[in-house]
């Protein structure tokens, strides 16, 4: 079977150096791992901004974000990160060009991070939201009580208590990211499953780099998984077990 | 409807309704009459592929989701290695290595050829539905392992004592209230595989999305095909959403 | 399907009309040997490339070779994120509605590629319940939609040329349809001289198919345009175009 696959007769394919196509799959994986973190982040501060607004906005903010997160979550990725990435060029060019600047190319990364980064914060508002709700309401009552400012207090008690309620949420929303990042191959951007299909369609070697790439995918999605579990198990220190039920 | 009357929701909905309005009246719209028939070509292929994919993929999620929460360990282990594989891969990687893996091991069988499966393998469309009902099964049955998990054990173990057979157990008590359970998650999940269909594009398939890039590539008009695909893509799941709505109203559930 | 402009030369561009800072010229990011395919580190090389030195020595001008995919390569000309087309795009009457183009640079007849011993004709009637495949937002495309798409079965529509060759291969198609060139490069390879064969050239179609392949520059851009014109009609005069093409190709490709 293996032979079939014509899998043993390529493997110096996958070598590192030149003519291998190892470096580049590997250069792939970090590209798409660095748009993964860059997204991740930005999702979380637009997460985060976007879950205070939704709980403790005012009406207009709240419906505002309502939209946002119910179109994020209703229109394709590949949709919007053809619609954000023209919109996003188009209107800071515009910008540049009206204070008299020049036109400037936004590099593949950076949009990629960006468009990534403004679906993930409308699964993130929700996630954050879900969990700022779960966090006991009369910890909270009792700091306003005792006059805490409220950035005190959410840094102090309801980001510490939220997180072990966020964590699995947030976990799912990095491997959604990681995973998200392929999608920037059918726009020609350079991350693993670009670089996958370009080394697969020179060498006719489909096989081999396809399956190369998900090892890849694979190992990053359980190396993830180990070290959100460790986070959350740091996250939940202290607070009771969940007797016997759920996962 | 009471709540779309408040002061400020009027206001928005006026906002959001003279965005529509400018929308239709400003940009440009002279291509829909020419590829009208083939938009409507491009709805109807997303829908199918939507509906057989998330049913398939539902009907195969039963018995992995059964496996990793009753079944001995032979048939657990390989149903967690599944879902483990398909939920940790891009579908887009998954989607690629079906058709162009199995496209280029073709040539090398020659018979494959002359088979009565040939016209089949020779298009696109069954490794589209063949990779999106893989993965829809991949994530639904881990949702159906959690779903299964969920239902009273106290159920079972009372029809199994009255000596009701496995299957009987599983047809009538433990299978509808895994799935009366599951039914928000699943209603989530369809929304999500809506949203993986335009994947199927890169492989020649003609769903909506390879229509409006097609649009885009004839005439250059960059933002009027994206923003009616947005709204179609908007308008599909609102109906799907509705739908799942409708289902979980069927059967009354105490909220405690 | 695609879309976007993604360049790997990320350099503010000063104003349009000095000549101080390197010209961006696009060449197709997906590999169409033999005009220009880039290797496992990313440097693209092929005849086309070396034009592109030539020409742009000739013409004294910094020419920056950028990388586009080919179904945006177009709108990235308009919105100014290169300058200049050199990805052997046919000069067409429907072509010049968006873009300019400069004098000619080569010119070889489309030819039809199947399966050997397939015995398709080159023609509406060879190809009747056919399906043939051909790249989007090409001459090829256009040319089979108007004159094949009465009597072929289907009409597949692919983003690289590469893709189509695939499926030829594996059989998924019976015919594609493109330049005599590329074609050459693709049944002179392994996968190629193994399964298929040329069927001829095609009736030809000036409307369609175009007066030959020319520099792609914006409308009004006359300056650049009359500079290319320069550095073309300069290699041609002083035999830098023959020796160029003497390693690639046997006769001279630039056409009558």
């Amino acid at each position: 079977m293996i032979g079939a696959l014509g899998l043993d007769s390529t493997l110096h394919l996958l070598a590192y150096s030149p003519p291998g196509w190892g470096a580049n799959l590997l250069r792939g994986l970090g590209n798409s791992v660095i748009i993964a973190l860059g997204a991740f982040g930005l999702g979380l501060v637009i997460g985060t901004l976007g879950a205070y607004g939704k709980l403790y906005g005012g009406p207009v903010t709240r419906d505002l974000l309502a939209v946002y997160t119910t179109v994020v979550r209703a229109v394709p990725e590949l949709v919007l990160i053809l619609i954000l990435y023209f919109a996003v060029t188009d209107v800071v060019n515009q910008l540049l060009v009206a204070w008299g600047q020049s036109r400037i190319q936004i590099s593949g990364v950076a949009a990629g991070i960006i468009v990534l980064g403004v679906v993930q914060g409308a699964y993130a508002t929700e996630v954050l939201r879900g969990a700022i709700l779960a966090v006991p309401a009369g910890q909270i009552e009792a700091a306003r009580a005792m006059g805490m400012p409220p950035v005190l207090l959410a840094r102090r008690i309801t980001l510490p208590a939220m997180l072990s309620f966020a964590i699995p949420g947030l976990a799912n929303l990095w491997l959604v990211a990681t995973k998200d990042t392929a999608l920037l191959a059918v726009v020609g951007f350079g991350e693993l499953t670009q670089e996958t299909r370009q080394a697969a369609g020179t060498t006719k070697a489909f096989f081999t780099f396809f399956l190369a790439a998900g090892m890849l995918y694979l190992s990053l999605s359980l190396v993830s998984g180990a070290i959100f579990g460790r986070i959350e198990r740091w996250a939940r220190r202290g607070q009771p077990g969940h007797g016997g039920g759920g996962r | 409807m009471k709540a779309m009357t408040r002061p400020h929701r009027v206001v928005m909905i006026a906002i959001g309704a003279g965005i529509v309005l400018w929308c239709v009246f400003a940009l440009r719209w002279d291509w829909l009459p020419k590829y009208l028939p083939l938009i409507g070509q491009g709805i109807w292929r997303t829908l199918w592929i939507l509906a057989i994919t998330a049913a398939l993929g539902f009907f195969l999620s039963i018995p992995l989701g059964l496996a990793q929460a009753a079944g001995p360990w032979y048939l657990a282990a390989p149903a967690r290695v599944f879902c483990t594989v398909i939920r940790g891969t891009p579908l887009l990687l998954q989607l690629w290595l079906l058709y162009f893996g199995l496209g280029s091991l073709f040539p090398q069988f020659p018979w494959i050829r002359e088979s009565e499966l040939w016209p089949y393998l020779r298009q696109a469309w069954p490794y589209a539905v063949v990779a999106l009902t893989l993965s829809f099964a991949g994530y639904e049955g881990e949702v159906m392992r959690g779903a299964f998990k969920s239902v009273p054990r106290g159920q079972l173990e009372a029809a199994k004592a009255m000596g009701m057979p496995r299957f009987t157990i599983l047809r009538r008590i433990w299978l509808p209230q895994a799935v009366q359970r599951a039914l928000p998650t699943l209603g989530g999940e369809t929304v999500l595989q809506l949203k993986a269909t335009p994947l199927v594009a890169t492989i020649t398939v003609v769903d909506i999305y390879a229509v409006a890039s097609r649009v885009r590539q004839d005439t250059f008009i960059v933002y009027e095909p994206l923003l009616l695909l947005a709204v179609v893509y908007m308008a599909i799941t609102g109906v799907i959403v509705l739908a799942f709505r409708a289902l979980e109203g069927r059967l009354p559930t105490r909220v405690a | 399907m695609k879309k976007i402009v993604l360049t790997l030369a990320a350099t503010l561009t000063l104003g349009t009309t000095a000549f101080a800072e390197p010209i961006k010229v696009g060449v197709a990011a997906e590999p169409y040997p033999p005009f220009a395919a880039p290797d496992a580190s990313g440097t693209f090389s092929g005849w086309e490339v070396d034009m592109i030195g030539a020409v742009c020595a000739a013409a004294e001008l910094e020419c920056v070779v950028t990388p586009v995919a080919w179904d945006g390569i177009i709108p990235s000309l308009t919105s100014g994120q290169i300058d200049a087309i050199m990805a052997s795009m046919s000069i067409t009457a429907e072509r010049m509605q968006t873009i300019d183009f400069s004098d000619k640079y080569y010119n070889t007849p489309t030819v039809i590629v199947a399966a050997k011993g397939a015995g398709i004709a080159p023609t509406p009637e060879g190809l009747a319940g056919k399906i043939i495949g051909v790249q989007v937002s090409t001459v090829h495309e256009a040319y089979a939609q108007k004159h094949f798409a009465g009597t072929a079965a289907e009409i597949k529509l692919y983003q690289t040329q590469d893709e189509a060759n695939q499926d030829l291969v594996a059989g998924r198609i019976d015919a594609t349809q493109a330049d005599s060139i590329a074609l050459d490069a693709f049944l002179t390879s392994e996968t190629g001289m193994a399964c298929c064969e040329s069927m001829g050239a095609v009736a030809d179609d000036q409307d369609v198919l175009g007066l030959g392949v020319g520099v792609g520059l914006r409308k009004g851009d006359e300056e650049l345009k009359a500079r290319f014109n320069d550095g073309i009609a300069k290699i041609i005069a002083d035999g830098t175009y023959e020796a160029i093409s003497k390693p690639y190709f046997a006769s001279s490709i630039y056409g009558g």
